[in-house]
């Protein structure tokens, strides 16, 4: 029978009930967070460090284009790179890339522990599956992905002066000023409210999709697959609320 | 003793059980047995909670199960142990934390204490020496044996084991067989078994419930099956043509 959109969102948010439950014991949980922790922290650093710093020298690059024979003044781009990292791109685009790397990883996780009997197994034994293997998931990530997220927009300013001092497009002094002109701190507080928002949604949508998954190994991958999709959506979607929101348009 | 009344189960219109009676007896090895597509394995599912049936009682001595509250149920499967037909270990854990997960999860013992309990689990399963090793490592035999020592760690009332003679060789089989007995006799355990394996039937059948086609179809005892005049039960035992012939020669001399 295909079940329709209201039914998954009625599921999802009935599901919360359970994942949010008293642990039947806390040095378990406490164990697998700071497992996960590890595994979403130091695994997706590399990723996420690689990513940033292209995208801040393309970003310093493609404006320095952009502005080139214009009357905006070249320290500019600094201020661009900048802002362009704090409001949307550390946050967003590093949130859509680990919904690739972590949301597929997760929901095959789960998906791969039901096919093979193991939730049975922990529900028999009476242990609280939504709670004990979707709660530090999300706990890991709503940690860990801050954290991330931060690291990202450095990289990313980075990046941008990487690309742009040492190669002579220009100066030093340029770029440094342009970081520290027009500098707004309430941007730093939309990126994390984007990071954490980002983090919980990417994090709970793929474990919804590994828990529930049913049939073999084509399901899984499809599950693995629409972990990745609907969590970029919801990012998207989220990412544009944020905006509404937090700037009062 | 579990005993369900008028037990149903459909799954969109097809009925796979229909109105089921039973007493699965303390202290017993009791045997679900019939042919592939028989609701089996749904029956054992609906004894544990894994499904809800349509219609009908599942009671656990004196305890309504199917009334239960979710935290009520997770305090009863304190006393539960199930053998999962693939085994379900936790690949990424070794034997020793494969065994010791419920106690971990559900007590306050030391790790000492622990180790203990899952010494003298291993040892009962004959399978010392292997803590250290991971599920991947050992055979399928060894797995199922790991599987039993994590579903008794817990001294569980009831035990649920899910066709624990398939793929396995008949000699393999028959130390399983009577690995569940013995451990049903000490413990004085409820003991469910979902199989369609005959020498488990003829070894350890303490109590049968042949299913055909979502009804009960016969039961009785592994003394009883082989003087029934039960078609069904007929048709499932000498299912094979070498069977079939070894039964009219025995017929045939008589």
């Amino acid at each position: 029978m295909e079940k329709n959109l209201l039914f998954h969102l009625g599921r999802f948010v009935s599901w919360h009930k359970q994942i949010f439950r008293k642990p039947e014991n806390w040095r378990m949980y406490y164990k697998e967070t700071v497992r996960l922790m590890y595994d979403i922290g130091l695994g997706s650093l590399p990723l996420v460090a690689i990513i940033s710093i292209f995208i801040g020298a393309v970003t310093a690059v493609q404006f320095y284009y952009q502005l080139d024979g214009t009357f905006i003044p070249t320290y500019y781009i600094g201020y661009i790179v900048r802002d362009m990292a704090i409001i949307e791109l550390a946050g967003t685009f590093t949130c859509i890339v680990l919904a690739g790397k972590i949301g597929s990883n997760m929901a095959a996780e789960i998906g791969g522990m039901r096919q093979k009997e193991h939730i049975d197994a922990m529900e028999i034994m009476g242990v609280n599956t939504a709670a004990y293997l979707v709660m530090p998931k999300i706990l890991a990530g709503f940690l860990m992905i801050p954290v991330l997220v931060s690291i990202a927009m450095l990289v990313n300013i980075a990046g941008g002066y990487l690309a742009t001092v040492p190669t002579g497009i220009f100066l030093h002094s340029d770029y440094v000023r342009g970081l520290r002109s027009f500098f707004i701190p309430y941007y730093v507080f939309m990126m994390y409210v984007k990071a954490f928002s980002f983090a919980y949604l990417l994090t709970s949508i793929s474990c919804y999709q590994g828990y529930f998954v049913t049939g073999g190994s084509i399901e899984l991958g499809q599950a693995s697959t629409r972990a990745v999709v609907y969590s970029c959506i919801a990012i998207i979607v989220a990412d544009y609320l944020i905006a509404v929101l937090l700037t009062a348009v | 003793m579990i005993r369900i009344k008028n037990i149903h189960k459909s799954f969109g219109d097809t009925k796979v059980l229909k109105g089921i009676d039973f007493t699965f007896e303390a202290g017993k090895t009791n045997l679900i047995i019939g042919k592939s597509g028989a609701g089996k394995t749904v029956l054992l599912k609906l004894l544990v909670g894994l499904f809800e049936p349509t219609e009908g009682e599942i009671w656990y001595d004196k305890t309504d199960f199917l009334s239960l509250s979710r935290d009520q149920l997770r305090e009863l499967r304190m006393d539960v142990g199930m053998l999962f037909q693939g085994n379900a270990l936790f690949d990424s854990l070794s034997i020793e934390e494969n065994i010791r997960f419920p106690l971990d999860m559900f007590t306050k013992q030391t790790l000492g204490e622990k180790r203990k309990i899952v010494n003298h689990c291993l040892e009962r399963v004959e399978l010392t020496g292997i803590n250290n090793k991971f599920p991947s490592e050992i055979s399928g035999g060894m797995q199922k044996r790991v599987g039993i020592a994590r579903s008794i760690v817990l001294n569980p009332k009831y035990l649920f084991v899910d066709e624990p003679n398939s793929g396995l060789d008949p000699k393999t089989a028959i130390k399983i067989d009577d690995l569940i007995k013995g451990i049903t006799d000490e413990y004085n355990i409820t003991t469910v078994i979902n199989t369609h394996d005959m020498n488990s039937v003829m070894e350890i059948g303490e109590n049968i419930c042949l299913l055909d086609k979502g009804v009960l179809a016969w039961q009785g005892n592994m003394d009883e099956v082989l003087n029934t005049d039960n078609e069904t039960l007929e048709n499932f035992i000498f299912a094979s043509p070498f069977l079939q012939k070894l039964r009219k020669r025995a017929l045939a001399n008589s």
